[in-house]
């Protein structure tokens, strides 16, 4: 099972887009990625879910993961989704009251 | 299928690693495509479910250090699918599960885990949790038709008549 991870950079924001399937096995791949970046200095990131097939909540767990981590060095973690079924697992769960999601890039670069 | 016993069921062992969890999640997935009386985001919400299911059983066989097999079986029933997910952990008490901090209090940042449980029960119709020390077995029903979805069929609404329209008008009186 494939996840791809890509990660550019905007204005100073970094921009990281998640492609296939987030669930335990390939969750911590994307964990390992926020570390990276966090500990690279990058404390504004922009998670792009809009190419994820699927996400639970192993993979919810990983971004409220990344959230704390940049907040903790006053940055900030948000996420781009207009897909129904990954929104509603956020929905459910509250989280969309905890992160800014935004449909598209531009709208979560500018903030 | 009139009685129920004359519908597909497919059990599946397999070892408690991360990587057969999309597995899981693709031998259910298949099974309830052959149903056309499941939305398509029904079945996405199952997914989930399952995907939550296997995931505490992996965890659960990985804390009480066994090699046994997680046993996911998926069984079609006149009116539902029903999908059962067994480990052989240590057990756990559904009733007791810590509660998170409300989403708008800061400490929730503290809380990653524990979502699973809480997403089972609210997208699958009917959830039961038959927890011992020496297993739990999970057991979901997702209900399959129109009365699961209230929306009507439009390849049943086509057989009606060749206009469309007009199927649609003798559904409605």
């Amino acid at each position: 099972m494939d996840l791809d991870l890509d990660v550019t950079e905007r204005n100073g924001v970094a921009v990281l887009a998640v492609k296939g399937e987030v669930d335990v096995y390939t969750a911590p791949r994307l964990r390992e990625k926020l570390v990276e970046l966090v500990t690279a200095g990058q404390h504004r990131i922009v998670v792009d879910l809009e190419g994820v097939e699927f996400l639970d909540s192993t993979g919810l767990g990983v971004l409220v993961g990344g959230l704390k981590r940049v907040r903790s060095h006053d940055g900030d973690l948000s996420l781009v989704c207009t897909q129904h079924r990954i929104l509603k697992v956020f929905e459910i769960t509250g989280l969309t009251k905890v992160f800014s999601i935004h449909e598209s890039v531009d709208a979560a670069v500018a903030g | 299928m009139g009685s129920g016993d004359e519908g597909g069921r497919i059990e599946l062992e397999f070892p408690a690693r991360a990587e057969y969890v999309a597995l899981a999640r693709l031998v259910v997935s298949s099974m309830a495509s052959t149903r056309r009386d499941l939305a398509e985001d029904r079945l996405d919400d199952l997914k989930v479910a399952v995907s939550e299911a296997c995931t505490n059983a992996i965890e659960a066989h990985g804390k009480a250090d066994t090699d046994d097999r997680v046993v996911l079986r998926c069984e079609e029933l006149d009116d539902r699918l029903v999908v059962h997910v067994e480990d052989r952990g240590r057990g756990f008490d559904p009733l007791s599960l810590p509660q998170h901090p409300p989403v708008t209090d800061p400490d929730r940042l503290n809380f990653e885990r524990g979502l699973g449980i809480p997403l089972i029960r609210t997208l699958v119709d009917d959830v039961e949790f038959l927890s011992s020390g020496e297993g739990t077995a999970v057991r979901m029903s997702m209900l399959c038709g129109p009365s699961a979805s209230g929306l009507v069929d439009l390849d049943d609404v086509d057989e009606i008549g060749d206009d469309p329209f007009d199927g649609t008008q003798e559904l409605l009186q």
